[in-house]
């Protein structure tokens, strides 16, 4: 396949790609009931460039975290295919992806083992890679944790030392310390007070400047994602139903799902009141997902169309949307 | 290699605070010097590691050494004792002292290598089904119900009687006797540890196997392993004294306790210390490993009890 055409921007390899991924788990229900299958992901497309934030939002349940386990190579795809610099991520070890993608997770109480310090926590990238001697090592732990603006007193203390904030950085670090091009950020900040919140995302800007770093940036909080991300990509119920620039989609939103969810953001000024959400019902049982559309059941503009045929992907230059209002 | 270097305005700030909570090995050391059941146990575990280790500096005779001309001789508070043989002598002659100490060597080896052998086996087993799931999980707790179904010390009776009662034979059938429990814990906290984004987080940066399960699901059951080896050990102390008494474990001349107690039977009501003697070893044994064993529980994690 020729990767110069099959992408749509600027023509150079994008650090991420997703071309049409897919994960199918087989669920058992029952003791005696047949296996069925569970679509987490379905016909994901996208691409990012280096140095670029890509951010993937959408409601609990609706597969991102499971994507962030496909980029990760923790998880092979059913099917599709995921391209790290145009490379085939199923073709490469995990130790060669791991040098390009590391991951930041959401709980920084459960991202670091209680019962190491945070010098092995930070240098234990370089000891499964074998990167250096041991003082080598050390000082490269101390150089990521200036970097990350962890005080370098706490080389020898344990997590349950630590606040959140300095969990985090040091998860960060723990990331960072591989030199990798990709981070994963699976929600790096609903764990944190919103005063630390503003400190990680600010760092995690910082070092996206002086590092050239890509992210895949997963969040449920849209004021962050418009803070941090080039491009948004929603979705539901396992697929992606619109990617596009950041700016573009939080101006000028186009699918109705990805207009609930910007308007149910709560605003500072409580005298504006609740949001109205014009989403009656919660996430659909993703076992046996609605037909046609899968967001018609809840879709205040849908059609019969809607649920008799499923819409088709419309593409364009930076932009992709999947509704019938627009087909 | 990059050169990084960054001023960080939150890193002042983070500075203010001086490190109030202790790390965890601080704060074992603080629990552990003000826990009366741990020292208390703890010394007397050592003494008796010490005066095992130094046997044949310490004993005053040899344990194999008959003097038949000298039966029976009364221990030191008896009136007609001596301080030559201050807990006096057996039937043949030999001197009880140094038999006792030198019991305390096959005691504490047949307890120590039980324990650590049986830990080895069941933690890995345990470690694999909690980590792995699935097939793997399945044949193990398969394994672990057959283990439970058998009878265990009637099993150890026929193996003893078959293989002998040397005390390498001793030790491998005890540890055969003991590895479920090892596995069915570090199974279960396995099951609880491998959810953890630190576990996932070392997938991801390409870490086998092996390097997880060591580095990073080890530290985190070690406490309780350690805390299941210490009773196990005061229980393979009792059975290998149960079956040394029976006749099938230790054989003589080796000072055992518990073939010295079985030894002694005979003058029972005549020379009771023969009997006593070696009993209250056993049990202070066994009652200090207890006891430092449930220190060592509260000492590692002290959740939820007081």
């Amino acid at each position: 396949m020729n990767q110069l055409n099959s992408q749509s921007n600027n023509g150079n390899i994008p650090a991420l790609e997703c071309r049409n991924v897919s994960q199918t788990f087989m669920i058992k229900s029952g003791i005696f009931a047949e296996k069925q299958p569970l679509k987490a992901v379905e016909g994901v497309n996208l691409s990012v460039n280096r140095g670029e934030v890509i951010a993937i939002v959408g409601e609990s349940g609706c597969g991102k975290t499971t994507l962030a386990k496909m980029l990760l190579g923790l998880l092979p795809p059913t099917t599709g295919e995921i391209l790290l610099d145009g490379i085939p991520i199923n073709s490469v070890s995990i130790l060669d992806i791991a040098r390009k993608v590391q991951p930041v997770f959401q709980d920084p109480y459960s991202s670091l083992n209680p019962r190491k310090t945070i010098k092995s926590i930070i240098s234990l990238p370089l000891k499964v890679h074998n990167i250096g001697t041991e003082i080598e090592q050390k000082n490269r732990v101390e150089e990521y944790m200036r970097l990350v603006g962890l005080p370098n007193r706490l080389i020898h203390s344990y997590p349950n030392q630590l606040s959140g904030g300095q969990r985090q950085r040091v998860a960060i670090a723990r990331a960072l310390i591989m030199e990798p091009k990709i981070i994963v950020c699976d929600e790096p900040t609903s764990a944190l007070d919103v005063s630390v919140q503003a400190h990680i995302l600010n760092l995690l800007q910082d070092l996206r400047k002086k590092l050239n770093l890509t992210y895949a940036f997963i969040s449920h909080d849209l004021a962050v994602v418009e803070h941090l991300a080039d491009w948004v990509a929603v979705m539901y119920l396992g697929r992606l139903i619109e990617f596009g620039k950041a700016t573009d989609v939080f101006r000028d939103p186009k699918h109705p799902y990805t207009q609930a969810l910007l308007e149910s953001v709560l605003t500072p000024d409580a005298s504006l009141g609740l949001p109205e959400i014009t989403l009656g019902r919660g996430l659909p049982n993703p076992l046996s997902p609605p037909s046609g559309c899968y967001f018609h059941p809840r879709c205040p503009k849908s059609s019969t169309e809607c649920s008799e045929k499923s819409p088709l992907l419309k593409k364009e230059k930076n932009y992709s949307i999947e509704c019938h209002l627009y087909n | 290699m990059l050169n990084l270097t960054t001023e960080n305005s939150e890193n002042n700030q983070a500075d203010e605070f001086e490190i109030a909570v202790p790390s965890p090995p601080e704060l074992m050391k603080r629990r552990a010097k003000s826990h009366l059941g741990f020292i208390l146990g703890g010394s007397v575990v050592l003494f008796a590691l010490i005066v095992a280790i130094f046997a044949p500096l310490l004993a005053p005779f040899d344990p194999y050494d008959q003097d038949l001309t000298r039966r029976l001789v009364q221990p030191i508070w008896h009136p007609t004792g001596t301080w030559k043989h201050p807990f006096g002598t057996d039937a043949l002659g030999r001197d009880y002292l140094s038999r006792i100490m030198f019991g305390s060597q096959v005691s504490l080896m047949i307890g120590f290598f039980a324990a650590i052998i049986s830990a080895v086996v069941g933690s890995t087993i345990g470690m694999m089904g909690g980590y792995f799931g699935g097939r793997t999980d399945n044949f193990i707790m398969y394994l672990i119900n057959v283990k439970l179904a058998l009878p265990g010390l009637l099993v150890a009776l026929s193996l003893v009687s078959v293989f002998g009662g040397s005390i390498v034979a001793l030790i491998i059938i005890l540890s055969f006797l003991f590895w479920d429990r090892y596995a069915v814990v570090t199974r279960s906290i396995t099951q609880q540890i491998r959810v953890n984004d630190y576990i996932t987080a070392a997938q991801a940066l390409g870490a086998s196997r092996t390097r997880i399960i060591l580095g990073e699901v080890l530290p985190n059951v070690m406490n309780q392993i350690i805390v299941i080896a210490s009773l196990e050990m005061a229980v393979a102390i009792i059975i290998e004294a149960a079956l040394s008494f029976l006749g099938l474990g230790i054989q003589p001349p080796t000072p055992s306790w518990g073939l010295l107690v079985s030894e002694g039977r005979s003058f029972m009501f005549f020379k009771p210390y023969l009997i006593v003697l070696p009993g209250v070893a056993i049990f202070f044994l066994v009652i200090s490993i207890n006891m430092m064993g449930d220190g060592i529980r509260d000492i590692t994690a002290p959740e939820g009890r007081n």
